[in-house]
């Protein structure tokens, strides 16, 4: 599927919840699901920086696709990570640098995407970007 | 509880907001306070009738708005009870004030092996100016430690200072514990070896009376966004004749007395501290905080705080999991908490779903949390807009927090 295919679907999943609660506890959920990242992984070179929990971040090429895997000390900001490996991961690096990512204001979770340093969504992406264009 | 307090919450406007759908509860005073309409006001006016560039203008706007800019002087030097106005300088805040002095002070006196007490409390404003200086002139950080409970270990401290301390520069309330120091005897045992003290007054100036001269420390600073001025402004407090004896920080109009391409000399007190075009607009809507204190008993308010906090520190200890961070028996209305298992990023945002302002993380004391074993905390801040119906509010939404991050 395409970037935008499962920014889509995952709007449609989220449309579901009418309650913030709802939304947050299935973005938890979804978290939880996250295939887990090996210990070995999780060295400081690989942590996203600008985030106040730590989030590490994986990334391989594989046949001209860039596979993230990636974990977080927090909850909600593993939730946001797996929909950023939802979208990101097993696309091509031109795709992942270049994707407009409108899916975090449509399910109501665009004040991650401030500049803040509270979970830091918008360094992952950037993060993610890099990685992508320095596997190209 | 403090009377009148519905009137109270009224004089700031951005009480009155919603967020994300419910009542905003703001407890993160200790980041900034709110401002009353009276500060937001002076600020409008300020524009709208006063304003011109100060000390130098020969007309009728000028004037005005130095008289206003000089009132505002007279205030903070009554609120802190220095001696002259001399003894006021105008900083964007504690983080420029501690600059200055690391940088004219320090510069001058500091020397190879000399050392600067800090404690393991510090706010990062209180520890990286000192560390720049101490790095080009050779001189030591030496760090006071501190117990589990948060408090200075004074026996420590006491063992610590010798002939080559040069400096305590010590926080007066913890940002992140809310212990209060016992300062008081911090200043009279520095100056027993010679050293002089700076006391960060950032978080104890809008809860405590502050009396320079009962403490005789010599530089105090506080922030004005913290004690419900605008940001960007704040002061420093120094013995007069050190300030005498202190360089100038910053170069340009305003500092100086004479100019040469030969040399220059400066102007006097304050003035030598304060070059450039100052903040006039927030400087003049700093006086209108204190004079909104003013009009409150501010006795009564610091027992309100102290309710809030004795109150919000019982009803969190009923939820399983919570741990108190900062236990010291002296504390400011400062309520620091991990839950077990729990990211304290993660409760920021649930609470911030529910309309709760709360801040989580290192607070910009990484070296404290090191020292506690911690990434972080949650902070709640109360201050003297803030109600028990809102901690009970509080206290409902942490635990429907925990329950969706279990």
């Amino acid at each position: 599927m395409s970037i935008n295919e499962i920014q889509n679907e995952i709007i449609e999943e989220f449309e579901l919840f009418d309650e913030w609660e709802d939304r947050y506890t299935h973005l938890i959920e979804l978290g939880k699901k996250l295939p887990i990242l090996p210990e070995e992984h999780k060295t400081p070179d690989r942590i996203v920086k600008g985030c106040q929990s730590s989030v590490w971040l994986l990334p391989t090429l594989q046949a001209g696709k860039v596979v993230f895997q990636a974990d977080s000390d927090a909850m909600i900001v593993k939730g946001l990570v797996s929909l950023l490996v939802r979208i990101l991961s097993e696309q091509t690096p031109q795709d992942i640098a270049t994707a407009e990512l409108y899916m975090f204001e449509k399910i109501g979770m665009t004040q991650h995407l401030s500049m803040t340093r509270a979970n830091g969504l918008a360094s992952m992406i950037k993060q993610m970007r890099m990685y992508a264009i320095a596997l190209s | 509880m403090l009377a009148h307090i519905d009137q109270i919450r009224a004089d700031f406007p951005i009480l009155q907001s919603r967020v994300h759908g419910k009542p905003l509860i703001y407890f993160d005073n200790a980041a900034t306070s709110q401002k009353p309409k009276t500060v937001i006001d002076a600020l409008t006016t300020y524009y709208q009738q006063s304003n011109a560039n100060i000390h130098r203008g020969a007309h009728y706007l000028a004037a005005k708005a130095t008289g206003e800019y000089e009132a505002t002087r007279e205030t903070v030097r009554a609120f802190l009870n220095a001696r002259t106005e001399r003894e006021v300088i105008f900083t964007r805040g504690v983080t420029e004030a501690v600059n200055l002095v690391a940088q004219t002070w320090g510069r001058q006196v500091l020397k190879q092996d000399d050392e600067i007490l800090l404690s393991a409390m510090e706010h990062h404003s209180n520890i990286v100016p000192w560390q720049l200086i101490a790095q080009e002139k050779g001189a030591k950080i030496v760090v006071i430690p501190i117990t589990e409970a948060g408090e200075l270990r004074m026996d420590e401290f006491t063992k610590l200072l010798s002939e080559k301390t040069k400096l305590v520069s010590i926080v007066h309330a913890s940002n992140a514990l809310g212990t209060i120091n016992p300062v008081k005897d911090i200043i009279r045992q520095a100056h027993a070896v010679g050293a002089k003290v700076f006391l960060d007054g950032a978080q104890s100036a809008v809860h405590l009376p502050i009396d320079v001269q009962a403490l005789d420390c010599d530089f105090f600073a506080f922030s004005g966004h913290k004690v419900y001025a605008p940001t960007g402004i704040g002061a420093l407090y120094g013995k007069e004749a050190l300030l005498e004896s202190m360089p100038p920080y910053h170069g340009g109009g305003e500092m100086i007395k004479d100019v040469d391409f030969e040399g220059s000399t400066y102007n006097e007190l304050p003035y030598k501290f304060e070059a450039g075009t100052p903040n006039i607009a927030d400087v003049i809507a700093f006086k209108a905080a204190f004079d909104y204190l003013q009009t409150l008993d501010r006795e009564a308010i610091a027992l309100h705080e102290q309710d809030l906090l004795a109150y919000a520190t019982e009803a969190i200890q009923t939820i399983e999991g919570v741990r108190l961070i900062g236990t010291a028996p002296e504390k400011m209305s400062v309520l620091s908490f991990v839950l077990e298992g729990i990211h304290h990023g993660d409760i920021g945002t649930l609470l911030d779903m529910q309309g709760i302002a709360v801040r989580t993380g290192h607070h910009c004391a990484q070296p404290l949390m090191k020292r506690l074993g911690l990434s972080g905390t949650v902070r709640a801040s109360f201050a003297l807009y803030n109600t028990k119906e809102e901690i009970d509010v509080f206290i409902t939404a942490l635990r429907k927090a925990q329950k969706m991050l279990i």
